[in-house]
């Protein structure tokens, strides 16, 4: 049976608009906020959510999620509490959830034991940032036991052999890295996203998200004109980072309206 | 075979291997490559022991502890004089190593982390010597701890690029050298300084730093006309441990001990005794034993020694142990400080605070065991903890008539 994340590409695909996939760090400021913010983003045209589990070492990631990791940690987040906050929104929303973290809470709390819940409380798939395919067997097998969707990260610097490898271990959609580097907001969109994409279907037909520095709506119609989804993570957490709380909702909705309208743009 | 390790793929049994973003595994394997290529160089290995032994100072000597050994009424304790090194600790090894490395690949920027400073002013002492560009991240907090060796780096021409996220320590001065190596990939070079993050690291550090090893089995049998009873070496990473034990691995009767820093004592918690702290888990790109909370967040880390202050232990000695092949234990900080203290005064060597550790090990040891010979790595000298040892021995620094132990 295939999770939410499938049905949600194909329908877009049949409307030929590319999905908007953003990313909150879940527990940012707190729980409460992130379920409403996930609705402000569902209500603004986002298709996609993924929920970052907050980790006390992002190698990952740029300066504006790390402060929002140490936000959601010095608020007590767990991977419980993100459990929680993910069965929140399930009760209101059928929007596909994908948790994305790093292996180490993860591993923590046990893969079989994870899996389990998380298709209890509603969640479609993982994404784990420092989790290598050559590493990822065990982990693997136990997400897909639950039925699943495992999403792996191909890079600018993936050889052929390793978009091949990583297409093998994913299911729902390829996460594309759209630069080396870090995340965090860009001024352009790499000159590598239309090459790797063009590359990596040769070896896969899921559908291909791209991310890393995209934040405008004129970035995301550069993307949407070639990919499948367009992720936008650093600009959401920016704006939840800085702005009054009785703005913060309507700020998310519409920053999400534009840069769905951009992506589709990309289409016409 | 233990001596053999690591597979293909970079595991130490279940440990080690490679958890790093995609962004890095591709130049992961061209690392390796590059590193087996070398292995095999003869020019390469030429130009590298040349530098060991010319501008590094090798072989260092091997040193048997008379007076010591004498007052302690037990063992005879030798000790590997790393600290005589160029640079002031084993760290020179592998980052000459690692430069050479770094120039054959053509990558002319090299960044690197420190956490006491001994391994950055060693990456910026090696790329002045190659004439490559240098840049050492390190946390705050250690800056200011080691404002010595800050300053030692910039006077060879390296920029030392202060970290303030997290606890301004060595965990996230790595995680940032990590963050710009994703990001400048291309051109730039990741030396990293102790047997720890995704493979092929921790086999190439160690191999940098088995000549610790080597020297001293070839020296201790001339010596003594046999092999130690004991290899003792503190472990922070591990590289100097590992460095030592390699040579000893297939030698069953040589007891490998690594001592960990117990820092103000395991049940305060502000400690890096990862084996007894700990749990396996994933950091910086290997999985080993990690000191972590129940939610799998890393956990804070306390050591008056600044180069043992780490979350995650180097992935082999998480195999040597639960092979049974080493055992490890910690020293608390108090303990590490008096074994500095008797060192110096008994023989004259000024230990560096992470090597302290090894010889209060050997201090508590030696009495039990007369007969046996203990080997103990001293892997660097103190000149860059005198302002610690000041902090920390207030008594002796005020009144230099007081005995202080």
């Amino acid at each position: 049976m295939p999770t939410r994340i499938a049905p949600c590409f194909d329908s877009l695909r049949a409307n030929n608009e590319p999905a908007l996939i953003a990313y909150v760090t879940a527990g940012d400021p707190d729980p409460e906020t992130t379920v409403e913010i996930v609705a402000a983003l569902e209500r603004g045209g986002a298709d996609l959510i993924e929920l970052g589990v907050p980790f006390s070492d992002p190698i990952a990631d740029g300066p504006v999620i790390m402060r929002a990791s140490e936000r959601a940690l010095a608020a007590g987040t767990t991977v419980e509490k993100v459990l929680d906050i993910a069965a929140q929104i399930r009760q209101r929303s059928q929007i596909p959830l994908v948790l994305f973290t790093y292996l180490n809470p993860v591993m923590r709390y046990g893969f079989d034991r994870l899996a389990a819940r998380a298709k209890q409380v509603g969640i479609d798939g993982f994404l784990l940032t420092d989790l290598s395919v050559e590493e990822a067997g065990s982990f693997v097998d136990a997400v897909k036991s639950a039925g699943l969707d495992t999403v792996f990260l191909v890079a600018p610097t993936s050889t052929d052999h390793r978009l091949q490898l990583v297409a093998k271990y994913c299911s729902g959609f390829v996460y594309v890295v759209s630069r080396t580097g870090v995340t965090g907001e860009q001024s352009q969109v790499s000159a590598s996203v239309a090459p790797l994409v063009e590359r990596l279907r040769g070896f896969t037909d899921l559908p291909l998200g791209v991310g890393f520095g995209i934040s405008t709506a004129a970035q995301a119609a550069q993307v949407g004109a070639v990919a499948d989804g367009v992720v936008v993570g650093s600009s959401f957490v920016r704006a939840i980072e800085s702005t009054p709380p009785a703005d913060l909702f309507d700020t998310i909705e519409r920053m999400a309206r534009d840069l769905k309208r951009g992506a589709k743009a990309g289409r016409s | 075979m233990l001596s053999s390790m690591p597979d293909a793929g970079g595991h130490f049994g279940p440990y080690g291997g490679r958890y790093v973003p995609e962004v890095l595994m591709a130049p992961l394997d061209e690392l390796e490559q590059a590193y087996r290529k070398v292995q095999a160089d003869p020019d390469f290995q030429a130009e590298l022991a040349g530098l060991l032994k010319n501008y590094a100072g090798r072989p260092t000597p091997l040193y048997y502890a008379k007076r010591l050994s004498e007052k302690l009424g037990g063992a005879k304790i030798y000790f590997k004089r790393e600290d005589l090194l160029h640079t002031g600790a084993h760290k020179i090894n592998n980052a000459l190593g690692q430069a050479l490395l770094a120039r054959n690949m053509g990558k002319r920027r090299i960044i690197a982390e420190t956490g006491a400073g001994q391994h950055g002013v060693a990456t910026a002492t090696a790329c002045a010597l190659l004439g490559l560009g240098c840049r050492v991240y390190m946390g705050e907090e250690d800056m200011r701890r080691q404002r010595l060796n800050v300053f030692r780096m910039r006077l060879l021409g390296a920029e030392v690029f202060g970290v303030t996220n997290g606890s301004r320590t060595l965990k996230d001065a790595i995680s940032e050298a990590m963050r710009d190596w994703v990001t400048n990939v291309d051109n730039t070079y990741y030396l990293l300084g102790s047997a720890l993050g995704a493979h092929p690291y921790p086999m190439m550090v160690r191999d940098f730093h088995r000549c610790i090893g080597d020297e001293a089995r070839e020296q201790i049998l001339l010596a003594e006309g046999r092999l130690p009873d004991a290899a003792i070496a503190c472990v922070g990473g591990g590289s100097n441990a590992i460095g030592l034990f390699q040579a000893f691995i297939g030698d069953p009767g040589v007891h490998l001990i690594g001592v960990e820093a117990g820092g103000k004592g395991k049940a305060t918690g502000e400690h890096a005794a990862r084996f007894s702290g700990g749990a396996p888990g994933v950091l910086h790109g290997a999985y080993s034993y990690l000191l972590q909370d129940n939610d799998g967040q890393v956990a804070l880390t306390h050591s008056v020694s600044a180069g043992l202050d780490y979350a995650l232990i180097g992935p082999q000695h998480a195999y040597l142990h639960d092979q049974g092949r080493a055992e490890y234990v910690d020293c608390d900080d108090a303990t590490a400080l008096a074994a500095a203290v008797e060192l110096s005064r008994v023989e004259g060597l000024i230990p560096a605070l992470e090597s302290a550790h090894a010889v209060a090990e050997a201090i508590a040891r030696a009495p039990r065991l007369p007969g046996h010979v203990l080997l103990v790595n001293l892997s660097g000298r103190g000149d860059k903890d005198i302002d610690i040892y000041r902090e920390n021995l207030k008594e002796l620094d005020a009144d230099s008539h007081s005995p202080m132990f």
